[in-house]
């Protein structure tokens, strides 16, 4: 296989604050994460060249390579040149085509149809290529829009929030659908959310961005194992965070929380946060390491978790069966100093 | 005896006037949408919007002065084809195009607009032609839009009076429209004659409302 790679530098002033994104991609997907309007889908448009960069460069390496954008030198490919496949967030499926006619609209005028039947058969679309999108479920108008990008033949597949309208059901579904409709294709794609599952889900590498800039890269796994900063942390979910005050160098006090706790790594001044993510939480008695009063805790019943509050502001989740609805809170907590987070500002 | 002349010189001016104003409304509103800068917007907005609110004199006023044979289009003509614009047949259809294109200009803009743009940016990265994304994408889900607002041109064309009578007269046989013959008919005192032509100009009207809704709802349905 050759190396291909991704190359994106851009820099674009924005009203509310300036884009600066620059990372690389070789394989698979890489996801970028973030609150809504920090730029992500800035990033994503300037690749498909809907959106000109001020300045940066844009190339894609496939044995041979393309450049996209160039400021430098002058170089701004047409979209039409630049051979990406864009999933938009409504899918932008031509309300006035046919499933047929909108598969079919990226070839040309000089196909036969086999590549039209192959991803109408292939996303499993038959017996619905003479419908108009209006009259299509959403699941469906999204594979009708992969098979219309993936019937084009893109380089790159960037993926603008796909899930972002939908209700919690049908997210889950079409997740699992387009992890398995990915499989088919073996070049490299972006993918956009503000959603920490999706992210988590799809991508094997992340981005994070905030303000249009970027706070963290790396990989997936690492980013939620260890985020390292408040922000990331956040972002990846971590439901309890608070200013810390050091007592030594493996105890420290929560200020938010007014506990004292270990940890198992040694702490330095630049530590100023810690995180703990509500599922570490375990019943304790009084005398454990780590354990403090879990008495006046309110407690919340969903289908498979019991969602507890603390008195003083830490959330604990415990899984459930459905058909409990009785649980009793334990008069003690602890945690375990190995999944005490530790975080920069 | 019916004089039938107003009937073919309306018909003849309204159809040749809606073929320009379509295809020149359709040109100019996708070139303002494209403009990005506010200003140069509303104020080209504004000019082309002009006619439809000024009084139908003033704005035969001002064809006059243009196209009258010392206007610079006028003297221009007369000076190198030795033809005389105003007070002749052309000069029906230019005040019918004039005063009827802000109404196929607005609503094949509002139609445009409409379109979503992600369509225009996923017909780029599909590939397709500037050309093709604007027949196929653009024009082809503006198109009730469109229709309407190319037959309410044409009624309105179809109806012009004001500056048809500034600017091309009321010449028996050769300017004078249906809206014309009327007024003709009725300074005349012939009560008769005048009726004859509002009827048929209340049935050309009414056919065409007709049929921009029913191919408006057709094609809204189709797609549903």
């Amino acid at each position: 296989m050759s190396d291909k790679l991704l190359k994106v530098d851009i820099h674009k002033k924005l009203k509310e604050f300036d884009l600066d994104v620059d990372f690389e991609l070789k394989k698979g997907c890489l996801g970028i994460l973030g609150p809504s309007g920090c730029g992500k889908s800035m990033t994503l448009k300037s690749i498909a060249g809907i959106v000109d960069p001020d300045r940066g460069i844009i190339s894609l390496d496939m044995g041979g390579k393309t450049t996209y954008f160039d400021s430098d030198n002058k170089i701004n490919l047409k979209p039409q040149k630049r051979n990406v496949g864009y999933l938009f967030q409504n899918y932008a499926l031509f309300p006035n085509m046919t499933v047929e006619e909108n598969v079919a609209i990226g070839l040309g005028k000089n196909h036969d149809g086999t590549v039209v039947s192959e991803m109408i058969k292939r996303f499993h679309l038959e017996g619905l290529e003479k419908r108009y999108p209006r009259q299509l479920s959403g699941g469906q108008q999204q594979r009708v829009a992969l098979a219309r990008i993936l019937a084009y033949g893109p380089d790159v597949l960037l993926l603008d929030e796909p899930f972002s309208a939908m209700d919690a059901l049908l997210k889950e579904q079409l997740r699992i659908e387009l992890v398995n409709l990915l499989k088919y294709f073996d070049g490299m794609s972006v993918l956009v959310t503000h959603d920490r599952d999706e992210a988590f889900q799809f991508c094997d590498e992340l981005i994070i961005l905030d303000q249009g800039k970027i706070i963290a890269k790396g990989k997936t796994y690492d980013l939620f194992e260890n985020p390292k900063k408040v922000q990331i942390a956040k972002l990846t979910g971590c439901k309890n965070i608070s200013k810390i005050e050091m007592i030594d160098d493996y105890h420290l006090k929560a200020l938010k929380w007014g506990i004292e706790l270990e940890v198992s790594e040694k702490l330095s001044s630049n530590i100023t946060h810690i995180g703990i993510r509500a599922h570490d939480f375990a019943p304790a008695k009084k005398e454990e390491l780590n354990s403090f009063s879990a008495v006046n805790s309110k407690k919340l019943e969903m289908p498979f978790e019991w969602e507890i509050t603390l008195e003083n502001g830490l959330w604990w989740k415990v899984e459930k069966q459905i058909r409990d609805h009785e649980f009793e809170i334990p008069e003690y907590l602890k945690v375990d100093p190995k999944n005490i987070i530790l975080l920069e500002e | 005896m019916v004089d039938w002349s107003p009937i073919f010189i309306s018909m003849k001016t309204a159809s040749l006037s809606i073929f320009i104003t379509f295809f020149v409304g359709l040109i100019v509103a996708w070139g303002l949408i494209k403009i990005k800068n506010d200003t140069t917007k509303i104020v080209l907005d504004g000019i082309f919007t002009l006619p439809i609110v000024l009084p139908p004199t003033v704005v035969g006023f001002f064809l006059l002065y243009i196209f009258g044979v010392r206007g610079p289009i006028g003297s221009f003509f007369v000076e190198f084809f030795a033809y005389k614009i105003a007070f002749s047949w052309p000069a029906t259809v230019i005040a019918a195009v004039v005063m009827s294109f802000p109404l196929m200009y607005r609503s094949a803009r509002g139609a445009f607009e409409q379109v979503d743009t992600n369509l225009v940016d996923a017909g780029r990265t599909l590939g397709m032609s500037e050309w093709n994304i604007f027949w196929k994408v653009l024009f082809a889900n503006a198109l009730p839009g469109i229709i309407s607002g190319g037959i309410l041109a044409f009624a309105r064309g179809l109806g012009e009076f004001g500056a048809t009578a500034m600017l091309a007269g009321n010449i028996a046989g050769q300017t004078r429209t249906l809206p014309m013959a009327v007024y003709s008919e009725v300074a005349a005192g012939n009560m008769g004659e005048a009726f004859n032509y509002v009827i048929v100009i209340v049935i050309i009207s009414f056919i065409a409302i007709f049929i921009m809704d029913y191919v408006t709802i057709r094609k809204e349905k189709q797609w549903r």
